[in-house]
């Protein structure tokens, strides 16, 4: 067990250690120089010597690589280019909006899709099945900013019971800040939900033939009961790998939602440095989206094992 | 039932505190952009005038909504020595927002700090001028000058002349500390930024308690954050296409002013198929303006005919000299003998570049010119076209005011070199009587526009809009600046 361990911890770092060169050396060539863009137009040729030197700018890029990273493994992620505050906070604040977001997503997400999954399963064909089936196809297909944007023409200005978008901020309250993050959730959730329940429909009717299945119904269990207990439970490791991938999703890519919301978003705040060509700071949230996706694979990997005791066994 | 339903959820909104219908003593403001800090002498981008100019930064002269200048810091001024030395009296008992005090010092820093080697003022040339500033007294300084320079007073009103102070210059770029009327608050970064009345103003003090500046980018979140009453006020408003249903509306108004944005199709005056007269003439008759900005800009925008601001008083209609003639300017390909002319077209990201280059391009592809367009990101247009003059076409909008000085620079990336208009420009530099100055600048407009440097299109329009009660906003953009020092709400 203690092997396996640090095998997987091993190649977390390995893929940790190839990521940050991907990123910074990629950056590195796309054209563009932060100091120009900030000083605009009119400046001197010697104005922005001045200001890249105050940046750091000239050093060369292995050395810039080497004070990036060891300022990461310290804690330290450097000082952004044009806002000149500290990365790291500009990223947790940030964070306090994009996680909250994602997981707040993720919950309407599963709350809509688990009873549709599982009933349109029960009920395989029926007029219920053929109705969500239809819908989730719609949840599909329709582009999630124009939906967001329907939100806020209804919700906003017809009935007045949300803001167009903006977060308040968490000091002003809990319930105000998962208020204002409300719209937003649910226009993200509409096509995850739409994507998890067919997944959760199919794997479901996947199993519902299997021989296990037919002898709980045997041993007298409802077909409900049979489903709950262990249908479902089996149908879980398609539907775990994709709430996974949805939330690592969820987490980045809700950037065209954060836009429309006007939500100060780590989606935003990536969008922005790469326009203003704040390299550090776009280097250090993609470092730090590898590492989520890294860390929620591997928690993904670990419920399987607690569903799946099967999947306990063959790790040892 | 349903209407208590709605009775209840909209009793448990306003538990939850909605402020919308709290007495207005406060204003939210949007703008498409967030400044990247609150430096302006550190930074070239206009979110950052557009926060602090005249309302926590003041400089020794500030311009007006008319575009006028007008004393600020300084009580007034004389100037000397046949234009070569500026006495300013400064106003007393400043204080700056942490309560230290403002003096000649301050004013003396704060040039020398521009001027320095490492310095990283955005325009710097505004100082290059001047020679040395003495403190007479307290109150008194002294500015004196290289060369007479008429326009002493007008540099110094400019956002990146603002005056700071050594105690609190370092952290300026997060928490600004000015002699203004609102003092810096808190900013929720890409949120907001937040501003509170100054209670120790020295002069009239602000009618607001509070502004808030929201940072929304997307056009059509703007509209729904003006629908919705999230944002009281969008004075540089995103979506043209909206302004008729705003202005219908009874409880917005639409603000419409004039800017310093000469909008321009720069040609690379140094590129072979261009460095003929013949071919940019060609061009120029080959643009219609008004469909230009009927179909680029809603309407909004006034035609130029020479790279000058219509509102300023020397300026010279010389649109005729470049009407929309395509026979014209086939004739004029024929003569200059080029055949199957293909430019490129680089466009920055502003909406008026990447929709009036569609216009352009069909309106040049009638005449037998076809362009090859390419959409670039602020950052790769200036390393390309800017630094790199690597383009035939570009399109783009000069905000500085009074910028014809650009066509004396032959570096500069439209690459247009004239002893003529170099000699002008050198007259007008000492030149401090204001007709004589009007006929120079008028002289320089003509000489521009009969080389057809460049594609003169239109000033750029400032289209605002706010809510109907609101009173006091500047109407037009003498500078990137949103001056809320009288703005106030009314019953």
């Amino acid at each position: 067990m203690l092997r396996y361990f640090l095998l997987r911890l091993g190649s977390l770092i390995a893929t940790l250690v190839v990521a940050s060169l991907v990123i910074f050396f990629v950056l590195e060539v796309v054209p563009g120089d932060p100091a120009s863009y900030m000083l605009g137009i009119n400046a001197s040729e010697e104005t922005l010597q001045a200001l890249r030197q105050e940046l750091g700018l000239n050093l060369s890029p292995p050395l810039r690589y080497l004070s990036w990273i060891s300022g990461l493994v310290t804690g330290d992620f450097g000082t952004s280019y044009t806002y000149r505050t500290p990365v790291a906070g500009m990223i947790s604040d940030r964070l306090w909006i994009s996680l909250p977001l994602a997981i707040y997503a993720l919950l309407i997400s599963i709350v809509i899709a688990f009873p549709a999954g599982v009933f349109s399963a029960a009920r395989r064909g029926s007029g219920f099945d053929t109705g969500i089936m239809g819908a989730t196809q719609l949840g599909i297909a329709i582009p999630n900013f124009w939906f967001a944007m329907m939100l806020v023409f209804f919700f906003a200005i017809k009935l007045h019971w949300f803001s167009a978008g903006g977060f308040p901020g968490w000091d002003q309250g809990v319930l105000n800040g998962l208020k204002s993050l409300t719209l937003p959730a649910i226009a993200l959730a509409l096509p995850q939900a739409s994507i998890l329940a067919r997944v959760l429909r199919s794997s479901l009717l996947d199993v519902l033939n299997e021989d296990y299945l037919r002898t709980a119904r045997a041993k007298g269990l409802t077909r409900k009961q049979a489903i709950i207990r262990h249908a479902l439970r089996n149908a879980m490791i398609p539907v775990l790998t994709i709430i996974g991938l949805q939330f690592s999703f969820l987490l980045a890519g809700a950037i065209i939602i954060e836009n429309v919301f006007f939500l100060p978003g780590l989606g935003r705040l990536v969008f922005q440095s790469i326009a203003q060509r704040d390299l550090i700071v776009v280097e250090s949230v993609l470092m730090l989206l590898v590492f989520a996706v890294v860390m929620v694979t591997f928690a993904v990997d670990v419920m399987y094992a607690w569903v799946d005791p099967r999947m306990r066994g063959r790790r040892k | 039932m349903l209407k208590s339903f709605r009775l209840i959820l909209f009793s448990l909104l306003m538990l939850s505190g909605v402020t919308a219908f709290a007495a207005k003593s406060g204003i939210t403001i949007g703008m498409q952009l967030e400044p990247p800090n609150l430096d302006p002498t550190g930074g070239a981008a206009a979110a950052i005038d557009e926060v602090v100019y005249a309302n926590i930064f003041e400089g020794l002269t500030r311009f007006a909504s008319d575009g006028s200048i007008q004393p600020a810091l300084a009580k007034g001024w004389s100037v000397e020595n046949e234009g070569k030395k500026y006495v300013f009296q400064l106003q007393e008992n400043v204080q700056f927002h942490d309560g230290t005090a403002f003096t000649a010092d301050d004013v003396k820093f704060s040039i020398e700090r521009a001027q320095a080697e490492e310095s990283t003022n955005a325009q710097k040339g505004l100082f290059e001028n001047i020679a040395g500033v003495e403190v007479l007294d307290d109150s008194t300084v002294v500015v004196n000058l290289t060369n007479p320079d008429g326009n002493l007073p007008f540099n110094l009103a400019w956002g990146d002349a603002i005056i700071v102070a050594v105690e609190s210059i370092e952290n300026a770029k997060t928490a600004p500390v000015g002699t203004g009327p609102f003092v810096f608050n808190n900013w929720v970064q890409g949120d907001r930024i937040n501003l509170k009345r100054n209670e120790n103003y020295w002069g009239e003090p602000a009618k607001l308690e509070s502004v808030t500046f929201k940072f929304i980018s997307e056009p059509t979140a703007a509209f729904a954050a003006m629908m919705a009453g999230d944002v009281d006020a969008f004075p540089v408003y995103p979506a043209p296409e909206n302004l008729p249903q705003l202005e219908a509306d009874p409880r917005f108004s639409v603000v419409l002013g004039s800017t310093e944005g000469e909008t321009i199709l720069s040609i690379n005056n140094k590129s072979e198929k261009l460095s003929d007269r013949k071919v940019r003439k060609a061009i120029a008759h080959a643009i219609d303006r008004s469909a230009l900005i009927e179909g680029a800009m809603f309407g909004y925008g006034t035609p130029i005919g020479t790279h000058f601001a219509p509102h300023h008083p020397a300026y010279v209609d010389l649109t005729a000299n470049s009407n929309y003639d395509p026979e014209l300017s086939k004739s004029l390909l024929k003569e200059a003998g080029v055949g199957n002319l293909e430019l490129s077209l680089k466009l920055p990201p502003p909406a008026y570049a990447r929709r009036g280059g569609e216009i352009i391009a069909s309106q040049l592809r009638s005449v037998g010119i076809e362009t090859k367009i390419e959409n670039l990101e602020w950052a790769q247009w200036l390393e390309q076209v800017f630094k790199g003059k690597d383009f035939d076409l570009t399109i783009v909008s000069h905000t500085e005011p009074m910028d014809i000085g650009i066509y004396v620079k032959p570096d500069y990336y439209f690459q247009y070199e004239n002893a003529e208009l170099q000699g002008v420009m050198e007259t007008l530099k000492s030149e401090s009587d204001d007709e004589k100055r009007t006929e120079l600048l008028q002289q320089a407009q003509n000489i521009i526009a009969n080389d057809y440097v460049n594609g003169f299109l239109f000033q750029l329009a400032k289209t605002g809009v706010a809510n109907s009660k609101i009173q006091g906003l500047w109407e037009n953009a003498p500078t990137q600046a949103n001056d809320l020092t009288a703005v106030f709400w009314a019953e």
